[in-house]
């Protein structure tokens, strides 16, 4: 078998009406960061090493709620959390509340307590700020909403980014990142950095969750899929469908999976468009 | 319906020399823990009433490493974490980061039940706490002469110690043979929080329910967070079972503990015993964990890999038993 490579950019209540000005630089930025990712994992590279990467070029692209381009808490501030996991080792780390650092994901795989601890850029936090985020916050404050339901004429409120990945070998990662919730409360710590809700890996599979957090961490989503194929022997999109459309509320999971044996499962239960891309080996990268 | 059920515990991971004053100390709080929550039990409460009162007992008593007493940080302060689940319904609340609450675990339940949210942590939960009006106090107040002492002696082996009750010099003779150094997601740190507290409930309409709250780590860096928070991990609560664990904190997490003895019930369909006993054989890999929980059909379980576990479960039925070893 060859490698396989899922990304996503956010599930959630964009209406699938959304002008293609605005969905196009979305898609057109994961293709390009799919790319990235395929001749990473062509040129060898772990699949850890692959899901930071991929990871990395999504918090910096402003399109999604990661790194740049973070959704604002009530005070109109940036607090990110990141989440890796390696599935061989089941060595993971996580962090939250971040506001300098400009990539949370390489943050969060790094050792906490390690000597020789490289330096990792900072910046000032306004760089992570932009108008459509003060846009959104400004929106949900009128509303007086944090947005725990879907609004069905809005832009993307829900969002997070994810890559997973899988080498011929059958290794495993998960990477996820996000700004969070628009107009969340300062503190709210959702299920991205919480392993076994937004992020997993193991020898099964790697996920990673987007959606509603709060739906995330109670379902322990990304654990279960990898629970359901290793307890009642099922496939990796089987496992992944019942999670997401029996078990999941609706409105509020969407995932990316890659198995041990290459296969790929992106199921999601909400309403809108769900950004992702995926790509094999031993077929051209594509998209559904 | 099968009867209530509840199980407390203290930690897991026990100093073998521990004095026998502090053994007695140990089981006389957890026998009063346990009789306060068979009262209310007793008294009809329901199973996430009950596991908030019996943590908050344990918050408040100095003995165990939650609320008072809790291990010291690196700066010499104490920054505490909870979480609470309730089974029926799955809803669930944590906290991290927290330096003024009295209770810990009751600023986690007014997340589940009073905010959007599921989980808060530092500025955001303290603001919060306020908000809520819940008893705060200075830092200091959870501060207990123990705890400086063995800040102290952790610093000075410039360490974050296994068992922080064994002076360093008792190592060698030490008959349980501590490795060193005691690796942790392949760090030669040894990282591991005796003493945190926990209740898993049952309640006679069979909804399961589970708490967890401690100080984290001794000598731990600020802002770092461990198992106890953390939904999937440290504490999990569903239709078929409510789980607490307690031990070495990156264990826990990677092996998504608690959750896993829910999940093995429910995919796999064992038993709550051979669910726990499963999980702890085969889901800690190296590490040194022990857990509690209950089931929806009124039973109570407890497992552990290590040396020790402070421990009391109780059923309708009459049993009861306190206990810290094997």
């Amino acid at each position: 078998m060859g490698w396989a490579i899922a990304l996503h950019g956010g599930a959630g209540a964009i209406p699938v009406d959304l002008p293609p000005e605005r969905l196009e630089p979305r898609e057109a930025a994961l293709r390009r960061i799919l790319q990235i990712g395929v001749s990473a994992l062509n040129a060898r590279c772990s699949p850890l090493d692959v899901v930071e990467l991929v990871v990395r070029e999504l918090e910096n692209c402003p399109h999604f709620n990661a790194g740049k381009g973070s959704v604002l808490t009530t005070n109109g501030t940036v607090e990110m959390e990141a989440c890796i996991m390696d599935g061989n080792s089941k060595r993971c780390g996580a962090v939250s509340g971040v506001s300098t650092v400009v990539n949370p994901i390489s943050l969060a795989r790094q050792r906490p307590l390690q000597e020789n601890r490289q330096g990792l850029e900072t910046i000032d936090e306004s760089h992570f700020i932009t108008t459509e985020n003060i846009e959104r916050l400004k929106q949900a404050k009128e509303a007086n909403r944090v947005q725990e339901t879907p609004v069905p004429d809005g832009d993307s409120k829900l969002g997070t980014v994810g890559c997973v990945a899988v080498d011929s070998l059958g290794n495993l990662a998960a990477a996820t990142s996000t700004g969070g919730l628009v107009n969340k409360m300062v503190g709210r710590i959702g299920d991205t950095p919480i392993i076994g809700a937004g992020t997993y890996a193991n020898k099964f599979c790697a996920i990673s969750a987007t959606g509603i957090g709060e739906a995330i961490i109670r379902e322990t989503v990304a654990r279960d899929v990898a629970a359901v194929m290793e307890y009642k022997g099922l496939g990796l999109k089987e496992a992944a469908d019942y999670i997401v459309h029996q078990v999941s509320p609706k409105g509020t999971t969407g995932l990316v999976a890659v198995s041990s044996t290459g296969e790929v499962a992106m199921p999601f239960n909400t309403t809108g468009v769900f950004n992702f891309e995926f790509g094999t080996e031993e077929t051209k990268p594509d998209r559904i | 319906m099968a009867g209530w059920a509840i199980a407390v515990h203290g930690g897991a991971g026990v100093d073998p020399n521990l004095p026998a004053d502090r053994q007695e100390e140990a089981k006389q709080l957890l026998t009063r823990c346990l009789n306060l929550g068979i009262d209310a039990l007793r008294s009809s409460l329901s199973a996430i009433d009950v596991v908030e009162l019996v943590v908050r007992e344990l918050e408040t008593d100095p003995l165990f490493n939650s609320g008072r007493g809790s291990a010291l940080t690196e700066n010499g302060t104490v920054e505490m974490e909870a979480s609470i689940m309730d089974g029926s319904g799955r809803r669930c609340g944590a906290v991290s980061g927290l330096t003024t609450v009295k209770n810990p675990i009751s600023l986690a339940r007014l997340v589940m039940d009073k905010s959007p949210h599921s989980y808060l942590a530092f500025s955001g939960a303290e603001k919060f706490a306020k908000q809520m009006g819940v008893e705060t106090v200075e830092n200091d107040y959870f501060i207990t002469q123990d705890n400086l002492e063995m800040l102290k002696l952790a610093k000075e082996a410039d360490s974050i110690v296994f068992d922080y009750r064994i002076p360093q010099v008792g190592y060698e003779s030490c008959g349980t043979g501590v490795q060193s150094p005691i690796h942790m997601n392949g760090l030669p740190i040894s990282i591991y929080a005796p003493e945190t507290v926990g209740c898993v409930v049952v309640d006679s309409e069979g909804r399961c329910a589970a708490a967890t709250s401690t100080g984290g780590l001794l000598n731990k860096r600020m802002g770092r967070i461990g198992d106890s928070p953390l939904i999937g991990a440290g504490t999990y609560a569903g239709e078929l079972c409510g789980v607490s664990c307690t031990g070495e904190g990156e264990a826990i997490i990677r092996g998504t503990l608690a959750r896993e003895v829910g999940a093995v019930m429910e995919y796999k369909g064992l038993g709550l015993q051979e669910a726990v006993d499963f999980v702890i054989k085969e889901r800690l890999d190296e590490g040194k964990a022990g857990l509690i929980a209950v089931s929806n059909t009124g039973e109570v379980a407890y497992g552990f890999n290590c040396v020790g576990m402070f421990r009391g479960c109780a059923t309708e039925n009459g049993f009861m038993e306190v206990g810290i070893w094997e």
